[in-house]
This record gives structure tokens, sequence and C-alpha cells, in this order.
């Protein structure tokens, strides 16, 4: 008890001294990558996270200018219960200054009200819900690389521009789903097109078929995926089976990711669309990265945009941080100064941070090849669209964030 | 009403995969007292190996469906020799946790090495006679468009349940079968050995669940976690038609099938529960299931 | 049903000095976690878990009824509290009674339509109500989803102890658990334990001893299911939020899996199993994917070898009750 008491004394002198003097000079930075490792999304996140953070590490040279910086990852199993907990742990004990990947919505927001109690950093690129920076914004979180909104917007918009102006959604029936679709039909009609139906299966079903039936005769135009993982790659598969898109029915994916398409094969996906923010065949740079990424995946996996986000959001934040000449452990203090600094990276390029923390890039509508046009393993999309950094998000006009000021 | 005979068909559909499964559940329930939680995991396998087989081998579908429930039901073997055997005479809570343990080993390996999205497997194109293209494509019936694999798939199920049925009920083997589990010892004296009966039986059923797998490969992606999803649907059929009954097992899962077609087009949402409300309903008014004998 | 508690040694004044110790030592190491370097998050969240265990094993262990369907009662009360103390905006400790009061008529209605099965059936009659429960939870509007209702306010308990404090939180926690658990352990040495436990060796002969027994198991089920809804609304004040995943059939696995890991039946099992499952999640967390393999040898290790749990076989070896 003595030795206790002796040592929050030790402690609080410490930490007087700090605030005092040593506080610029503190070159210590502890990242945490929070990601689902051993379920449905361990491949968007997972290892792949981990090691762009430590890709990020590695090319930032922060190392020969003095800093120290330590990557601890865990696995939150999709629970927010065990995500919060783990969370807690790090800030408490293990004194983490920034979270990044995050992935699943319920996690993310669990995560998002802690982060903003203990004054931490988030930089999400895994989770999918806009209220990140909508009605539960942070003045520590920034959500960096896809929300519901920016998904519906693009590939809404551009398919009802390109003819498909009547649609009929397929979305799992929980909180993202809902989210997904209502964003998107809100973006068709205004786009002048029709929503004629709608069904909502649970999450997780293995067969679709009964709703493939149901939304083939309805004579849509465009089939509105408004469901993630598994469900969507199985729906895609049992939609060729059916004869879906052979019978002149368009598939619109609304969140689909590269690894999705790698594991349902071109023969199946091909003529897909749909919107994602980054592709590792872009540009040289992305190339370039992507090369290196996958060198070091065990499955020799090209990135996906999550992991591509935890890269660019790190690269961002240690270049905040080295402008500020040393780690102030002050979550509010960096993301602003974070937001103040434009972006600039090889894999997302040019970019800023909004006042509610929404990272601003392009999103790119994308088109799976067909299996002749593909070079190779991972050649999969095509580029058909683009829409700009400033119209891909929703507006600040239409936010209900507290941190915007009107 | 065009549209609901199409839902009527697709529940069918689904009612042989379930019905596929519970019959290997309530085999083995039935002859070894063990409730496989496995059974999903399993499941899974016999997908994975029809994968491996045609991409490190080149070996297809029709080889496929003979050659990974012989090697899933040896892998089920091994279990039960290493494993499950220890538990006989035990309460139904530890096979089920040791099963669940299993399933927890197994499915973790399987991510580990393929990851969670899983791999494509295309519906076999061969035998190619005429205009038919294996089991591909799919017939206009007016009502719907039915893709061949899929009236493949009810067919070969119903053989499949209805071989196994009278296996197990109407063949000499089958009746030692019952016999030793009723009363091993007395079969013992019989001469017939009853241990190596036991893990033939696990090795049949768990054989079923890598046969459904194989089947379902084309329709689902081959994904570690498939059989997850689908083992407490499976559960709950086998409870409904009566634990351990085979016919029960059978029919129920042909009706689950049609009755969650039937949901998913007047209350989607409900679809995956819809068999809960079933469970809660038939165990009030049938305490042991439609066939089952007491607990 | 034998099997499960094989070994029924006779309570004898002796020992229940035995069990009195122990407690004492329970509660004594406990009182202490937080001059430690343990982290009290974890220890806090697994003392929620740890009444959960025990409320179940009150069913199984001394009543033989397996439910597989317990987390909807830990899942009812979190959500419960968590929508009351967050929309309706009502103090911590009316919190806890608007989520044990819904847990408790919860119980009386799925122990009104379980109870008369038995074995397997009854197992899974809980499981299906409880994934009915679920489902209600996923489409209700007020549970948001998967996305939780979440930054649930933890405020001031009876206006004078600040629950955002974690050292105050965890004797408060604690102080629920140590209650909790001593009601338990009264009801399992009370008259109405030994009528459970007579009904659980032989409900024929209990019956024809003129013991209504249904009525017996209803009680034990209702208490089960409350003090399994006090445990959820804890719960809710140390994680703050309350999410799908508690009413999960999974959730109800590991509910099982932490009794049995501990010792069926055992007094002290269940918070053993439930420390260490919930010490295996957060541990574990680091080793990435390999997570569930990890925690399926385990489960298999412990039914191979000591089926008994920890704390069974400890109480076997020395041949006390524990």
């Amino acid at each position: 008890m003595k030795q206790r008491i002796s040592a929050l004394f030790l402690g609080t002198t410490l930490a007087l001294a700090a605030g005092g003097t040593a506080l610029a000079q503190d070159k210590t930075v502890k990242i945490g990558v929070l990601t689902d490792n051993s379920g449905l999304y361990s491949d968007l996140g997972g290892a792949g996270s981990t090691l762009a953070a430590q890709m990020a590490v590695e090319d930032s040279g922060l190392a020969a200018k003095g800093w120290k910086i330590d990557i601890v990852s865990a696995d939150h199993q999709n629970k927010p219960d065990i995500g919060t907990t783990i969370a807690r742990q790090w800030i408490d004990v293990d004194k983490v200054d920034i979270f990044v990947d995050v992935l699943n919505s319920g996690v993310a927001l669990a995560v998002n009200n802690l982060v903003k109690e203990k004054n931490a950093i988030m930089i999400n690129t895994g989770a999918a819900t806009s209220d990140l920076t909508n009605a539960q914004c942070s003045p520590n979180t920034i959500h960096w690389v896809y929300d519901t909104y920016m998904l519906a917007n693009s590939t809404g918009q551009a398919l009802v521009k390109a003819g498909g102006d009547t649609w009929y959604f397929l979305t799992a029936d929980y909180a993202f789903g809902h989210a997904l679709e209502r964003d998107t039909a809100a973006v068709v009609v205004k786009s002048g097109g029709k929503v004629i139906g709608t069904v909502r299966h649970p999450l997780n079903s293995s067969d679709f078929s009964s709703f493939l039936l149901q939304a083939q005769a309805s004579k849509a135009k465009i089939i509105g995926m408004a469901n993630a993982g598994g469900d969507t790659t199985n729906t895609i598969k049992q939609a060729a089976e059916f004869g879906i898109v052979s019978g002149g029915q368009k598939l619109a994916g609304l969140l689909l990711f590269i690894n999705d398409v790698h594991s349902l094969g071109l023969k199946v996906a091909q003529g897909l669309n749909f919107t994602e923010t980054f592709y590792w065949d872009l540009n040289d740079g992305t190339r370039a990265f992507s090369k290196r990424f996958s060198e070091r995946m065990k499955n020799k996996a090209m990135p996906s945009m999550v992991q591509a986000g935890v890269y660019s959001g790190l690269i961002h934040y240690f270049k905040t941080i080295d402008a500020m000449g040393g780690n102030p452990h002050d979550g509010v203090k960096v993301v602003a100064k974070m937001k103040e600094t434009p972006t600039d990276d090889p894999l997302f390029g040019k970019g800023t941070i909004r006042a509610d923390g929404r990272k601003l890039h392009p999103a790119f509508l994308f088109e799976v090849k067909k299996p002749a046009e593909s070079k190779g393993p991972w050649d999969y999309y095509k580029l058909v669209g683009t829409t700009p950094a400033d119209q891909a998000f929703r507006p600040l006009s239409e936010s209900v964030c507290p941190l915007v000021k009107k | 009403m065009q549209a609901l005979y199409a839902q009527l068909l697709v529940g069918l559909i689904n009612g042989s995969f379930y019905a596929l499964l519970s019959l290997g559940l309530a085999v083995i329930f039935g002859m070894l007292n063990i409730i496989n939680f496995a059974h999903g995991a399993l499941y899974m396998m016999g997908a994975f190996t029809a994968y491996f087989l045609l991409n490190l081998t080149g070996i297809g579908y029709w080889w496929a469906l003979i050659i990974a429930p012989i090697v899933v039901g040896i892998f089920g073997m091994i279990l039960e020799r290493t494993m499950l055997q220890w538990l006989a005479g035990l309460d139904h809570l530890y096979g089920l946790l040791l099963t669940f343990g299993i399933a927890l080993i197994v499915q973790g390996v399987f991510q580990n090495y393929f990851g969670s999205s899983g791999l494509p497997y295309a519906i076999p194109d061969y035998p190619q006679i005429g205009d038919w293209r294996g089991l591909q494509g799919g017939i206009n019936l007016g009502f719907m468009f039915l893709p061949i694999y899929r009236g493949w798939v009810v067919i070969f199920s119903l053989v499949v349940c209805l071989a196994t049925w009278f296996l197990i009920e109407k063949t000499q083997l089958g009746a030692y079968l019952r016999a030793a589990t009723e009363n091993p010892t007395l079969v013992r004296a019989f001469g017939i050995n009853v241990p190596r009966m036991i893990t033939l039986t696990y090795g049949l059923g768990v054989g079923l669940a890598a046969l459904a797998g194989v089947l379902s490969a084309p329709i689902n992606q081959v994904r570690p976690l498939m059989g997850a999803d689908l083992i407490i649907v499976v559960f709950a059929v086998v409870v409904i038609g009566g634990m351990g009954s085979i016919m029960g097992s059978i029919i129920t899962g042909f009706a689950l099938g049609v009755i969650e077609g039937l949901t998913k087009y007047f209350y989607p949402e409900a679809s995956n529960t819809v068999v809960f409300v079933l469970m809660v309903l038939v165990l009030l008014v049938k305490p042991t299931g439609l066939t089952g004998r007491a607990a | 049903m034998s099997a499960l508690t094989d070994d029924t040694i006779p309570v004898t004044p002796r020992a229940m000095r035995d069990e009195m110790m122990v407690f004492g030592a329970m509660a004594v190491l406990l009182a202490l976690v937080p001059l430690t370097d343990i982290y009290p998050f974890f220890v806090m969240q697994a003392l929620c878990f740890a009444l959960l265990a025990c409320a179940f094993n009150l069913l199984i262990g001394y009543g033989g009824l397996l439910s597989f369907g317990h987390a909807m009662f830990l899942g009812t009360a979190g959500y419960c509290s968590a929508h009351a103390l967050k929309v309706w905006g009502v103090t911590p400790e009316l919190g806890i009674v608007v989520g044990v009061a819904a847990a408790a008529a919860l119980s009386v209605v799925t122990g009104f339509i379980s109870i008369r099965r038995q074995g397997i059936y009854f197992s899974m009659i809980t499981l299906a109500l409880s994934q009915l429960l679920y489902f209600i939870y996923l489409q209700a509007p007020f549970t948001h989803g998967e996305d939780g209702i979440q930054g649930i306010p933890q405020g001031y308990l009876f206006g004078i102890f600040n629950l955002s404090k974690p050292t105050v939180l965890y004797y408060v926690v604690l102080a629920g658990f140590l209650g909790g658990f001593l009601l338990i352990f009264r009801t399992i040495n009370s008259p109405f334990g030994e009528v459970l436990k007579s009904i659980r060796e032989n409900e024929q002969r209990a019956i024809s001893l003129g013991y209504k027994t249904d009525q017996y198991k209803l009680l034990a089920f209702i208490l089960s299911g409350t003090l399994a809804g006090f445990a959820g609304s804890l719960k809710v004040f140390v994680a703050q939020n309350a999410s799908l995943t508690d009413v999960h059939w999974t959730m109800s696995g590991e509910i099982v899996l932490m009794t049995l890991v501990g010792g069926l039946g055992t007094i002290f099992g269940p918070v053993v199993g439930a420390f260490v499952i919930i010490a295996m999640q957060q541990y574990l967390a680091g080793f990435g994917q390999w997570v569930t393999v990890i925690q399926g040898v385990i489960f298999v290790a412990c039914v191979l070898t000591f089926r008994r749990g920890i704390i069974g076989e400890i109480a076997h070896y020395f041949r006390r009750s524990l």
C-alpha cells in the first residue's frame, strides 16, 4: 500500500514535470489496430490492417527522427463489449494514442464514445455507418475511407444516369442494410429514378433464391444489394444461377470489396457495378504500394480499401505530429491539427478532412471485368466513373453534427 | 399465385439441405447419443474437399460427390476413435461441448489458411450431351426459371435420404445397429463388434454432412463459416422431428424448407426465426417432438 | 442426468463452514483488486459474467435444468436498463430496477412455457424462446439493431456514488456480485434448495412425497432468470453499451461453457469459469487469428481431461463440496 502511494506520488511528479518541460519532446506513439481477426470481415481488415500500419510506420521515416512507435493489435470478435474492454485497457494501461481500422459499425460507435471520453484518437477506416460523422460525430474521430451515404450517392446516381431508373432492393435486415437502402433510395428518387420494391432478408442467410425470385418478378432494371460480406457474395452467385443478369436485369453492389470479387471469381462477378475509394491498379503510387503490400501478405492478397485507409490515415497522422514536434497525447488537439493540414499520400491522393471528421477524397465507380479482359489474378476492375471529392460525401448543409458551425 | 408456386419449389430445394444435414445429425444422435455440434464444420469440410479435389488434382464434381464424403467420413471416424468414444455413457452436454470445441478448431484452422470471404466453385458443365452442359443452365417452368442444378439437388438428396432410412430401418445391418444402441452388451454377446459399428455410424452421419457440403458448394460460396450459421437451424429440425428419429428429421427438413419459403414471401425478415416459432409450438403440443421418444 | 454432478457430497456443518471461509477469502481477494495492477474493468466484466453463470448454475446444478437461452435475460435486462438510463434519464438504481423487473417478468412467462419439458427438450425450448427474443430485439427500433445502445450515462448511484469513477464502479459491481452470490448460496442451503436437489435426483420420488415439483422448478427458474437479469443490468454500467451479442445464442452457449469449465453444480465453479473464459477472450485477443482455435482446444481438453471442471476436480480431490 505504502509502495503504491509512493508510486502514485512519483507518477504525479513525473506528470507535472512532463506538463512543464518535457511535453514537446515526447516522441513516443502507440497505435492500436482494433479489427476483426477471426470472423466474417477478417479479409477486409485483420492481419492486413496490422501490416498496413507497420508499413506506414516504416515509410513515415519517423524512427530516424528519434520517434518510438509501437503497434498493438487485437481481435474484437465483432462484439462491442469485447471491443470497448480492449480499447479501454489499451488507453488506460498500454497508453494507446490512436485507434485504426475498427471495422464493424457496432464496435466503431462504441469505441467512438470511449475515445471521446478518454481524449484519444480514432481513424476509422472500416465501419460503414455515416453516423460517425453525423449524429455521433466527435472531435476525436476521423472517418477515412467510405460510408453508407457516399456508397449510395455514387452508385445510385451513376446507375440512374446510365438508364437504370427502376430499382428493387435486396436489403440485409439490420441497421447497416436499412441505412444503405434508405440513402440509396433517396438518391435514386432525386436523380429521377423509381424504387418499385424491396425485400429484407435476415443477416447471414445462406439461400437467396426466394428473394431473388421476388426481385426477378418485379422486372426492375436494377437490383440493389444493400448487404455485405457473405450475404452479398452468395446473392451474386445465386443470381447468376437463376439467370437474373442474363435476363436483362443488372445487379448493383452497394458495398463490395475487392476481396469479395476475388472470392467470387470473374466468371460470376463480371459486369457488377459498385463504388470504392481505392483500387490497387489506379496509378503508379497505388501500384507501388500494393505490390509491396501483397508480397508481405500470407496469401499474396492485394490491399482492400480498409487496409489502404489504415496506411493513408496513419501517414497523415505521423506528418501532423511530426510537424507538432512531439506527441501531446491530446486527441482533440491532434485531430484539430490534422483537420487543418491538407492530406497527401500515394494511395488516396490529395484530400482534406472536414470539420465533422469526414475525410474527403474522390469516389470511383468500378465495373468488374469480363474474364477475357483480365490479365491475371487481382486484375478485376474497370474505372467507369469518378465522383469528385466535394460531391461524393454528405454535404455539410445536411449534417446534424454539432461540430459543424452553421 | 405463380409466385407462390415458385416459392414453394425453392423452399423444397432448401429443405433438401436441411433434410440431409438433420438426417446425419439424427443418425448420430440415435445411435451414439451424441449431439454433434461439429456437424456444420464437417459440412463445410465437405465443400472444401470438393474445392481441393478440383483445384489441386483436377477431380471434378461427380467424383467429389463420392470421394469427399469418404474423406470427411474417415476424418470423422478418427475423431470418434480418439475422442468421442470416451464420452459413452455420459450426459449429452459433454458430447455437445466436445464437438463444439472441435467445430471451433476446424473452422479456425480453415479461416487461418483460406480467409473469410470464401472460394469459388462452379456448377459442373459435364457430361455434355447435345444441348446439355452438365447441370448448368435452367428450364423455364412457366411460373419460374428453375436452374437444373437445383432440380438435381432435390432429387439426389431425396434418394440419399430414403436410402439411409432404408439402410437403418429395413436391413439386417440397420437392425444390428439399432440393437447395439439399445443393449450393447447383449449384441456383443452375439459376436458383433459394437465399437466398430458405432465408429462406422458416426462416419456415415459425418459423410452425409460432407455430401450436403459438396452439393451446396456450387450454390454457396465455399467459406469456413458456411456451416456455423446453419447448425442451429438443423439442430432445431432434429428436435422438431423428434430426437433420433430418421424419418422424422427427413420429413421435418423438407417441411421446414417449404414453411421457410412461404415466410420469405409473406414476412421475409422472420424467415430465420420461423423455425424457432415452430419448435416452441411443436414442443408445447408434443413434448418429445413429432415422432420422438422420451428424453 | 446423474453424470453431470456425480459427486453428491452431503452438506455437513463442516462443509458449510469451509464454503463460508472460501467465500470470505474470495470477497477479500476481490476487494483488494483495485490496489493491484490488475485492470479493474476486466475484473468488473468478469464479475458480471460470474454472477450470470452462478444464476445459470442454480438451475442446472441444483435443479437439473439446462437452459440454453439464458442470454435472453442478460440481454433483456441490459436493453431495458440501457434504454431507461439513456432515453428516460432515470437514476442508476432505478435503471437497475427496470432491467431486473423486465428480466423477472420475462422469466415468469418463459418459465411457464418451458418448465414442463424435460432434458434436452427443456434446453431446446429455452433456446427457441431466446431466438424469438433475439428477433424481437433485432426488429424493435429502440435497440438500434446491430449498432446497439451506445454511450449510456453512468450517473450517481443513490445520488452519492459517482459511477464514472472506475474504483467506485468497481466496488458497486463487486457489492452487486457478492449480494447475488450470497442469495444463491442461501437458496442452495435452504429447505427450498434441498427440495430442488431432490427433484434433480429423482423427480418421481419428490412428487410421491407430495412436493409440487413444477412449482419448485418454476420458482428456481424465475430466481435464476431474475439474477441473470441483475447481472445484465450491472454490465450496462461497465460496458456502457447494450448490443445484440448479449441476446445471441452464442452468448447462451458461452454461459454454459463458463459453468462447465469451472464446475457444474459447484458453488464457486461458475465464478472461476467466468474469469477463465473472459480472460481468454481478452488476453487471447492479441493472438489474432488463432483465438478460436485456442478456445476450441481448451474446450476439448476440458471435456476429455477434467470433466468436473476446475473447481469440481479440486473439490473431488479433497473430497469437499465447494
